[in-house]
């Protein structure tokens, strides 16, 4: 098998993966860094992100407004001594990045601009007009090449990880054009592999969010940490799921029910702010869990706007004017009319919440260090955790820089003292791979299709581990999961060749998929109380003295996961009464 | 919104398999606001799971999905299928090698992209702790409509010298390089001048614009070169005709 040595492996080439990348390179030119990813590196859903990066920058903010949002918006279950982490860092990788050339939106005098988002208490979200994600993607790809040390193995899915002797010593990937296995021998391994919303049927992410980082690490024996929490963005297309960002409501929209009622004063986010001036931290401007979890409540009194894709919202932007849409929201526009055939310089759109975002996922500590000696990660697919149980909007952009650029310092260091794995250990585990692989691909007499599992998954994902969940629905869930996963092993492949082969990824990718939609509805399961994105009918409060904690679901490769907890970092925030009325302080 | 039957007539190829690229026919029931790529999922997952094609964001920001639809260059994620009559034909990108199917081999972009320099070489460097560098807004429009490409390399299978001579930067590559050469940020142009300013760079285009026509957002391609082209005849001329005024 072709063998690529490296001093620090890198899985995922998105946001996360490339702040890790120019991390390495400059910090030691000497370093040999092995990009690797399923996509090219600007095809990576960063570039899906919309709205902004926060970091305090402005003479009217504070880190500790900054640390008090973000805490008080996941529900007293982030990490303090994380969050603290975060905000601190941020301006300067925001900073950073302005260095390297991202298109930031401007002040008239030149200094960067800032816009508010929901659950934050001041203007604090830098953005490059609505496309911040996809400019912060591309300075960040483009900055990385100059750097020879960066080598990239762009189109190779990594399977699994090589962990030799209780040490994460390498992966092993099939190079999508050849389908060839490759080994990557590698001192220490960062996954930076995203979210994995493609468990859902309606979700604002991109195909290629199926979870594999995480079930990479979830199979070599790391717990996967707060999975139940699951972030539905209040705003997507009712047709497609594409997200509308929350700067729609930033810069001034407004939710209305089918009776031109703002119906957000309804459910604790009130009283009513005056149209076209929107008031940080309520009404619109709440946090995402809140407004979606009130929209369900519309829907079942009624209230909703029906559509021919079902039950729908109204965002109004039209008191924006076509002036100030074109030069904030362009893109929000264009997707608008495109998929929907709605201007919304004329007309209210109709919007539903959609799966967004994994606030879980591997579990790190405040260095992204995961549990497994060599390993590491950060990004989406990593659970620090700075977003607890509801993650504020604009935090994940910045997550990805801080801790992309953390993972790699901490690596690096790993990589100085670490012994190399003997290479008979690695070739033997790289067989191992590469037979599993070959299994799968062979594999004949099979009963199961991939396109058929995954329909079942989705289906049970939403019906029962959505913005509401009870005792019988998750129970059926995690049976359900339980029995795709042992169905999945017969799975058959129509497409038995080796070049470029999508038959082969996406059943890999609903492999990935399965383990951590069971992460989740069995983390969802065992949380009885309700906090954050996490709520259930059966079990509404939100239980400090129980649930106070995060939950790591441990991988079985045979049955359901074990649940186990770890206590919340508490610093100096005690849990309190998250406050999104007009009257908060 | 109703439902109809389109017919794709989608190029397929296997090099462990197939001679030579070949045809095939499916018969897709769509829904009034799908567009291309919706057919093409339709079709790997209820007809023939061998097909293989690139897609991600289904909103036209992550350039995977470029391909030939009736022959022009487009974003299969963009391209409504109710816009069509009769036959959809979809073939890979123009002027690429094909990998498989609709999948090309892009390493020769990829390849451009790192040749012109895409990134800020300081006019004065900087520290992090030392702030952010002003730019206007009116700073930032020189450049912004350049920085907007998403390197769907639609422009390189619509533009007739690339696919006459391959060695030819091309359009989005020059557009970026321009790009960073008219960021305030920036003080690289002289470095980048040779990839994009030499013969097989910005002089090469004939300005058919076509480039320009089939970009999905908006970056104007053919515009950049022009601007890269008469900068570098300024350049010649200070050069050869008042040296006293370089630098």
């Amino acid at each position: 098998m072709e063998t690529v040595k490296a001093d620090v492996a890198i899985i995922g080439a998105g946001g996360a993966g490339l702040r890790a990348a120019i991390a390495l390179a400059q910090a030691d030119p000497k370093l040999r860094i092995a990009l690797i990813s399923k996509v090219y590196p600007m095809r990576s859903h960063t570039c899906a992100a919309e709205g902004g990066a926060a970091g305090v920058i402005k003479a009217d903010d504070s880190l500790e407004h900054h640390f008090n949002d973000t805490v008080g918006g996941g529900d007293w279950l982030c990490d303090q001594d994380a969050v603290d982490y975060l905000v601190q860092e941020a301006p300067k990788e925001l900073i950073q990045l302005e260095h390297w050339g991202c298109p930031w939106s401007r002040e008239p005098n030149g200094s960067v601009a800032v816009r508010p988002f929901g659950g934050m208490k001041k203007q604090r979200t830098w953005f490059a007009a609505d496309k911040s994600g996809f400019h912060i993607l591309h300075t960040l790809f483009q900055t990385s090449l100059q750097f020879d040390s960066i080598q990239r193995f762009d189109e190779y899915y990594a399977t699994e990880l090589l962990v030799d002797e209780g040490r994460c010593a390498g992966l092993a990937a099939i190079e999508m054009r050849s389908g060839q296995m490759r080994r990557f021998d590698a001192r220490a391994v960062i996954i930076a592999g995203g979210g994995a919303g493609r468990m859902f049927p309606f979700t604002t992410n991109g195909a290629i969010k199926t979870g594999d980082g995480m079930a990479l690490a979830y199979r070599a024996g790391v717990p996967l940490k707060d999975m139940e929490f699951v972030q539905y963005h209040p705003t997507g297309l009712p047709s497609t799921g594409t997200l509308l960002t929350e700067a729609c409501r930033g810069e001034g929209g407004v939710l209305l029910n089918k009776n031109g009622r703002r119906f957000l004063q309804d459910y604790g986010m009130g009283p009513e702010t005056p149209l076209g001036k929107p008031v940080l931290k309520t009404m619109e401007l709440g946090p995402r869990d809140r407004v979606s979890q009130a929209f369900w409540h519309e829907q079942r009194k009624g209230n909703a706007v029906p559509t021919q894709w079902g039950d729908a919202m109204l965002l109004d932007m039209r008191h924006l004017g076509e002036k100030k849409i074109n030069e904030r929201l362009p893109l929000v526009r264009d997707m608008s009319i495109s998929y929907m055939g709605v201007d919304p310089v004329t007309d209210p759109v109709p919007v539903r919440p959609v799966v967004h975002y994994m606030m879980g996922g591997i579990h790190t500590d405040i260095n992204a260090a995961t549990p497994l000696p060599g390993l590491f990660a950060a990004g989406e697919c990593a659970c620090v955790s700075i977003n607890g149980a509801n993650r504020l909007g604009s935090n994940s952009l910045t997550e990805l820089l801080v801790f992309g650029r953390r993972a790699a310092l901490s690596a690096m260091a790993y990589a100085q003292s670490a012994r190399p794995a003997g290479d008979a250990a690695l070739a033997a585990l790289g067989a191992a791979a590469q037979a599993r692989v070959r299994e799968l691909m062979q594999r004949s007499g099979g009963t199961e299709t991939v396109a058929g599992l995954r329909k079942e998954m989705m289906h049970t994902m939403e019906q029962n581990a959505g913005i509401y969940r009870t005792h019988e629905g998750l129970t059926e869930a995690c049976a359900k999961l339980a029995d795709l996963r042992r169905r999945y092993r017969r799975i058959e492949l129509h497409d038995k060749t080796n070049v470029y082969n999508t038959d082969l990824l996406q059943a890999l990718e609903l492999g990935s998929m399965l383990d951590c939609a069971e992460a989740v509805t069995q983390s969802a399961l065992a949380r009885k109380e309700s906090r954050g994105a996490h709520q259930r009918l059966d079990f509404v409060e939100r239980d400090d003295k129980n649930y106070l904690r995060h939950s790591l679901a441990v991988y079985h490769p045979e049955q359901a996961p074990r649940v186990d907890y770890k206590d919340v970092v508490i610093t100096r925030s005690q849990p309190g009464v998250r406050d999104y009325s007009g009257g908060h302080e | 919104m109703g439902e109809r039957t389109v017919e794709l007539e989608v190029l397929r190829y296997n090099p462990e398999t197939d001679k030579e690229p070949r045809f095939q026919r499916y018969s897709v029931k769509c829904r009034e606001e799908w567009v291309v790529l919706d057919a093409l999922n339709h079709v790997k997952e209820t007809q023939d799971p061998t097909l293989s094609y690139r897609w991600s964001c289904h909103m036209a920001v992550c350039g995977s999905c470029g391909m030939m639809i009736n022959r022009e260059p487009k974003l299969a994620c963009k391209t409504f299928v109710r816009n069509y009559e009769g036959v959809i034909r979809v073939e890979p990108l123009a002027h690429f090698p094909i990998e498989r199917d609709l999948v090309t081999v892009i390493d020769d972009f990829m390849d451009k992209l790192k040749r012109v320099r895409p990134y800020i070489i300081p006019k004065q460097a900087k520290a992090v702790a030392d702030g952010e560098y002003l730019q206007t807004p009116a700073e930032l429009k020189k450049f912004k409509q350049y920085s907007m490409c998403i390197n769907c390399m639609l422009c390189y299978a619509a533009c007739p010298e690339y696919g006459l001579i391959p060695k030819y930067v091309g359009p989005a590559a020059i557009a970026l390089a321009h790009r960073y050469n008219q960021d305030s940020r920036d003080g690289g142009r002289d470095q980048r001048q040779e990839e994009i300013a030499a013969t097989e760079g910005a002089w090469e285009c004939s300005f058919v614009g076509a480039c320009s026509e089939v970009c999905p957002e908006h970056v104007d391609p053919a515009g950049a070169i022009q601007q890269v082209k008469i900068k570098s005849t300024v350049d010649w001329y200070t050069e050869h005709l008042m040296p006293w005024l370089k630098k």
